[in-house]
């Protein structure tokens, strides 16, 4: 089975986001770039598909982004996937929602699949948007929130985690998943995987290599970005006094009471 | 002149501070009072391929360099001091000598389980009474029959009786050289061999959660084919085993140090005093930048000597000066990390509590502050 994982190369999680206000994007320069940890899980779920079924299956990760960015796909390799495949072209810069995905499709029809595993959310945009326009534009059907994965032949039975519990979802393959948190935490790259990634290829794909010439970046997009806003701040709590720790823990608890919270 | 690590080496010291700050740290505590030895995490980083870092794949290591070693031994020192000198010493000190020094059936033997971090393997040189003078080695070999009878006693000997202790090679006195100087060489000792037994743990005041004994050996019966390299050569192979395990312990240091500054920087930002955080107060502030800044150097004297060494060039005396300046930083900065703590750093819920008896150590092991000097002004032709 041919697994293909998309990943995002994102500004680190743990690093001070700041917008550039003439160009509305979030500035790169100075922070390290990782990989989407959504994607993280999603890669990790993947890994132990290909251990489960086993045979010839392969994972291969795919990412757009800009090529300068293109070694920070080696922790993908390093934790276990077989190959990468980038989409990297100028052309591609301020791409939206709908931009990303056509191009991205384009590429993974280009790279083809089983099986195409993706992180539910991006850490940087957080759109949420993007699996569901991949498998559009792919014309396949689209699992979101998986948690079980278990393979028949030429089909999948998924358990898909819902509010209230998870349903049970058969699709033939191809098809397009997202993945629940709930595969375990996404494996340290070992050593040997480290020395190991160095020896695997990654392609890198222009648009040209795709036959997309138009409709990619800004010019393709069908959304603008009017104007962005920081999250207000937080508002000051409420400051309980009480004489004692018993009244103190009266007054929290009408408190509570009153909000229906306990 | 480059600066920079490798793509492979960034890969490496961002998987050691993944692993220690996320499994390493949480326990350091605990682990310190109880005394008790990690197996989880030795079975852990031996699967990730940190017990076999710098040893060829064909014997079952990573072939990852030096440089990557030091940054792996730094990550793991900067979490817990005990987990970083149980690895630390496994690979140059355990499992080192039998790949600098082993023949291909020796290497095959016991590097193989040792680089793959299945087996533990000690280093049995210092003894109760040989310690800066390593050459005046009490414990004696004689061959009889196909057999080294072995007699005498180490002392210190970190890993060499845990569960997974597979042995320990020892040095020991094989005969008399024409000078008329002990000849001195060096013999490998299976935990099983009759005769050879392991004192319980010492008790320590830091590296608590390591595993450190007294061996003796009374007619301990060792086969002649477990001398390690050749008859006579033991001597210079401790020499060159102690360069590298150099490099270690200015790691070790540099490490600690690392950790005491996370630990000194954090408080000083959150604790208040005279309304504002302690950190905007000079004598506060300065005191951190005086740290970071030593250790920075500290740092950078440490790679270059594992860089000299991967370079294949002489790297002796840079790393016998990185391992005496960093052994004296790490000093420094605990102490002042400590200081910036005030009282609640006497206080051994506070992990600086540890991090400061887990220092000492650092200026007396692979050879103290003052023998490195007398080895530098050696060098120096003083």
């Amino acid at each position: 089975m041919k697994i293909v994982v998309t990943v995002k190369l994102v500004p680190d999680p743990n690093a001070e986001k700041k917008i550039d206000p003439t160009t509305k994007r979030l500035v790169r320069a100075g922070v390290e770039t990782v990989l989407n940890p959504y994607d993280e899980y999603a890669l990790e779920a993947a890994l132990q598909l290909k251990e489960r079924v086993g045979g010839d299956s392969t994972v291969t990760v795919f990412t757009m982004g800009p090529e300068a960015l293109k070694e920070t796909l080696r922790k993908a390799l390093a934790m276990g996937a077989d190959a990468a495949v980038m989409l990297s072209d100028a052309a591609l810069e301020g791409s939206d929602v709908w931009a990303t995905a056509h191009a991205m499709a384009a590429g993974l029809k280009k790279v083809g699949f089983d099986l195409l595993l993706v992180g539910g959310l991006t850490d940087d945009g957080s759109t949420g948007v993007v699996p569901g326009a991949l498998a559009e534009h792919l014309g396949l059907a689209l699992v979101t929130n998986a948690r079980k994965i278990e393979v028949g032949s030429g089909s999948l039975a998924i358990e898909r985690e819902t509010d209230t519990g998870y349903q049970q979802v058969n699709v033939g393959l191809p098809a397009v998943l997202t993945t629940a948190l709930t595969f375990g935490e996404p494996r340290y790259a070992s050593l040997k995987g480290i020395m190991g990634a160095k020896k695997k290829p990654i392609e890198v794909l222009a648009l040209a290599d795709l036959g997309l010439g138009e409709a990619a970046g800004g010019a393709g997009s069908k959304t603008e970005l009017l104007s962005f806003a920081p999250p207000p701040a937080r508002g000051k709590g409420q400051v309980v006094e009480a004489a004692d720790g018993a009244s103190g823990a009266h007054a929290i608890f009408e408190f509570l009471r009153a909000k229906k919270l306990v | 002149m480059n600066f920079d690590l490798t793509d492979e080496q960034k890969a490496i010291q961002g998987l050691a501070r993944d692993f220690a700050q996320n499994e390493v740290k949480p326990r350091a505590e605990v682990m310190d009072r109880e005394e008790a030895f990690p197996y989880d995490l030795v079975a852990k980083m031996a699967e990730l391929g940190f017990m076999g870092l710098p040893f060829p794949e064909e014997f079952g290591g990573a072939g990852a360099d030096t440089v990557s070693y030091a940054l792996a031994v730094m990550e793991i020192a900067r979490a817990d001091a005990s987990t970083a000198i149980t690895m630390a010493a496994h690979v140059s000190l355990g499992a080192s000598p039998f790949y600098r020094f082993g023949t291909q059936e020796q290497k095959e033997r016991y590097l193989v389980p040792l680089a793959q971090g299945k087996q533990l393997w000690g280093f049995g040189l210092t003894e109760p009474n040989a310690g800066s003078d390593a050459g005046n080695c009490q414990t004696k070999a004689v061959l009889r029959d196909g057999t080294w009878i072995v007699n005498g006693t180490k002392a210190f000997i970190t890993n060499s009786g845990t569960d997974i202790s597979g042995g320990t090679t020892i040095t020991a006195v094989t005969g008399t050289r024409p000078d008329g100087k002990p000849e001195i060489s060096n013999l490998i000792v299976p935990q099983a061999t009759p005769g050879f037994t392991r004192s319980k743990k010492y008790k320590k005041m830091g590296w608590r959660a390591s595993d450190t004994r007294e061996l003796a050996f009374v007619d301990a019966r060792v086969p002649e084919a477990n001398l390690l390299g050749k008859r006579g050569e033991g001597y210079s192979q401790f020499l060159q085993i102690l360069d590298g395990g150099r490099i270690s312990v200015a790691a070790l240091s540099v490490g600690l140090a690392m950790g005491a500054y996370d630990e000194a920087l954090a408080y000083a930002k959150e604790r208040h005093a005279f309304g504002r955080p302690i950190s905007k107060f000079q004598a506060i502030a300065f005191k951190l930048v005086d740290m970071l800044c030593e250790i920075e150097h500290a740092k950078l004297m440490t790679l270059r000597a594992a860089w000299e060494k991967d370079a294949g060039r002489e790297f002796e005396q840079t790393a016998s000066l990185a391992k005496l300046y960093a052994a004296e930083v790490s000093h420094r900065v605990v102490n002042e990390a400590l200081q910036i703590h005030g009282g609640y750093g006497f206080m051994d819920e506070y992990p600086i509590s540890r991090m400061y008896r887990d220092q000492k150590i650092n200026e007396i092991g692979e050879g103290t502050n003052e023998v490195q000097r007398l080895v530098l002004a050696r060098m120096m032709g003083l």
